[in-house]
């Protein structure tokens, strides 16, 4: 049964009417590891998760979870799998307790075993306090880590993470990071979904970036950044008329690859000699009067792999509401 | 601050070895347990459980009671039959409900990712709303009692009576579940859900005699499943001095037929429909 790989995919597709959801899906996550699928709302990412944990069947191509086909195993794969999907999947009018006690005896635990297992949840979980009260008052983290600590009842070798921090304000994001961080301390094998790039940069070992049901570029967060190319300039101005003249410098200095952002009096562009270029601009800027409010050199973060790896696309027909949310973040 | 310390934990094996249909039975039970918790601490719910079907009890007896004149008897004693049908049939469709519920909620997504038996969602669900409805029902009795309800016959007439209500409450509830399963939004599982029990409950012989309604509407009203099983019920309670032995007889059969149609045609679809269907 065993094989390299705990998440295995070739070619899926996926279609819901004439939306083609999943176009192609290479994807693999190595036994032991985090991988991040990255993308924007419709990119397939929930499809793909849907999937791999046998809710739907693919149109074309081939999937493997922990060795099993998705396919035609698909009871095999239930018992190896954890999933945590995109709403927080408790009842609301159990109490913490009971909802872990419940998904103990549907994994088919014994009633003691459930029972010890579902403490032991709410101790690591920090919702012993809580455990007795319905899930109905308990707080939006909360609710995450108790959906979370479901998704953990059988310490399943491959776990499914969907979007695990949507809504959550960033101390409680923060604290199902670093419970992320510890599974795959402790060996666990898990997909993860994200629009956040933040998040994938924290928690993933590999990132798949994906876009209209397909990867698009997949590796580690330093290999990603480099296809972006190396450093980065960026300079602001304080009066929006000096933005056209610093542009004029900054193509002669830089490359003529300068991207600008009108609102922010802002632009950017590839360093090739990094601080000395600095230097050298700080001058040509002085000597033209142009005043600045902001310099700094830095690498490229993962919003600028997912503008340059996707920019263009962004700009024609679909994802008007993500790619602005792209764009807004990356600003 | 959560789990600095190991998060492992101690790994329980399951339990192997049972067979599937053992298994499709606790899953059920385990299913059916949350159920009932949900109606027991959900306020709303009790009112619609308790509250509800008695205020409809006391305005047909108090309110229509007075107008509507039967053939052979007390309005109360005609009414409290139809009034039961009519409960169990409009509480069928908070099994839709609640299926539609699971379904945004994202909580059958989680149940169909685990290694339990397919159908337990739907029959632990079912099997909820029945024990819900026997309960409406027995709430109902006692109120029926108190303004005049009294059934004749023996006792085992009466619990076959009881009986074969709950078998058509299970029924309406499959159907329930297959239309809750195929809309798979809360507001639309309500008012799909109540849309067609309306016409089929108030034109029947529920709350008033068929002779009395136009007869293009008689035709569809006698052979109304709430017709035939309210003047199944009014039979075997002794309420009806109209009603032959033979009638109530005829009516029982049709009663279970189609209480048995209904199940062998929903149950299969509704559990085939919850095996595809995910959350939006």
């Amino acid at each position: 049964m065993a094989t390299d790989r705990a998440v295995h995919a070739e070619g899926l597709v996926k279609n819901f009417g004439r939306v083609r959801a999943l176009d192609g899906l290479d994807l693999h996550v190595d036994e032991g590891s985090l991988l991040a699928l990255l993308g924007p709302n419709g990119a397939g990412k929930t499809t793909a998760v849907r999937i791999f944990t046998t809710l739907l069947k693919p149109d074309a191509g081939r999937a493997q979870v922990a060795g099993f086909d998705v396919v035609k195993e698909p009871d095999r794969i239930k018992a190896h799998i954890g999933l945590a999907g995109q709403s927080v999947a408790i009842d609301e009018f159990m109490t913490g307790r009971e909802n872990l006690e419940m998904i103990g005896r549907l994994y088919h635990l014994s009633g003691k075993d459930a029972m010890r297992r579902s403490l032991e949840l709410l101790v690591q979980f920090d919702l012993t306090d809580a455990a007795n009260r319905i899930a109905k008052t308990y707080s939006g983290g909360m609710r995450r880590r108790l959906d979370l600590a479901a998704s953990l009842v059988i310490l399943p070798p491959v776990l499914f993470l969907d979007e695990p921090t949507t809504g959550l304000d960033p101390r409680s994001r923060r604290q199902m990071w670093g419970i992320i961080n510890t599974l795959v301390d402790e060996g666990s094998t898990i997909l993860l979904t994200t629009q956040y790039l933040e998040e994938a940069d924290e928690l993933a070992n590999r990132i798949a970036v994906v876009d209209s049901g397909r990867v698009i570029a997949e590796g580690t967060s330093d290999e990603l950044k480099q296809r972006v190319g190396g450093d980065r300039i960026e300079v602001a101005v304080t009066r929006d008329g000096d933005l056209a003249r610093a542009v004029e410098v900054a193509r002669r200095h830089l490359s003529s690859d300068v991207t600008i952002d009108p609102h922010q009096r802002r632009l950017s562009g590839p360093s090739r000699e990094g601080t000395r270029e600095l230097a050298s601009l700080v001058r040509e800027f002085d000597a033209a009067g142009i005043e600045i409010t902001d310099l700094q050199l830095h690498r490229p973060s993962l919003d600028d792999v997912f503008l340059t790896l996707t920019g263009h696309q962004a700009e024609e027909e679909k994802t008007t509401e993500p790619s602005r949310r792209w764009a807004r973040r990356a600003s | 601050m959560a789990t600095a310390e190991a998060l492992a934990g101690t790994r329980y094996r399951p339990i192997t070895g049972r067979p599937a249909f053992i298994w499709a039975l606790l899953d059920a039970l385990v299913l059916a347990r949350r159920s009932i918790l949900e109606t027991v601490r959900l306020p709303e719910l009790i009112v619609f459980v308790a509250i509800q079907p008695i205020m409809f009890v006391l305005l047909f007896r108090y309110v229509f009671g007075g107008a509507i004149h039967v053939p052979g008897g007390q309005y109360v004693n005609f009414l409290m039959p139809g009034i039961f049908v009519q409960t169990v049939a409009f509480g069928g469709v908070t099994t839709g409900i609640g299926l539609a519920q699971d379904m945004q909620r994202g909580l059958i997504d989680r149940f169909r990712s685990l290694p339990m038996s397919s159908s337990a969602v739907l029959t632990g669900r079912t099997v909820a709303d029945l024990a819900r409805n026997l309960f409406t029902v027995v709430i109902m009795l006692i109120v029926g009692f108190i303004v005049g309800f009294r059934p004749g016959g023996i006792p085992f007439e009466f619990l076959l009576g009881i009986l074969v209500l709950m078998g058509f409450s299970f029924a309406f509830s499959w159907i329930s579940a297959f239309v809750g399963l195929t809309v798979r939004s809360v507001e639309a599982a309500q008012s799909f859900g109540f849309i067609w029990i309306f016409p089929l409950t108030f034109a029947s012989s529920a709350f008033v005699p068929v002779a009395t309604m136009p007869s293009w509407l008689q035709a569809f009203a006698r052979h109304n499943p709430v017709s035939v099983l309210a003047d199944a019920l009014r039979g075997l309670f002794h309420v009806n001095p109209l009603l032959t032995a033979a009638d109530t007889r005829s009516a029982l059969i049709q009663s279970v037929a189609w209480i048995l149609g209904i199940l062998l045609v929903f149950i299969p679809i509704s559990v085939l429909r919850y095996r595809r269907t995910t959350a939006r």
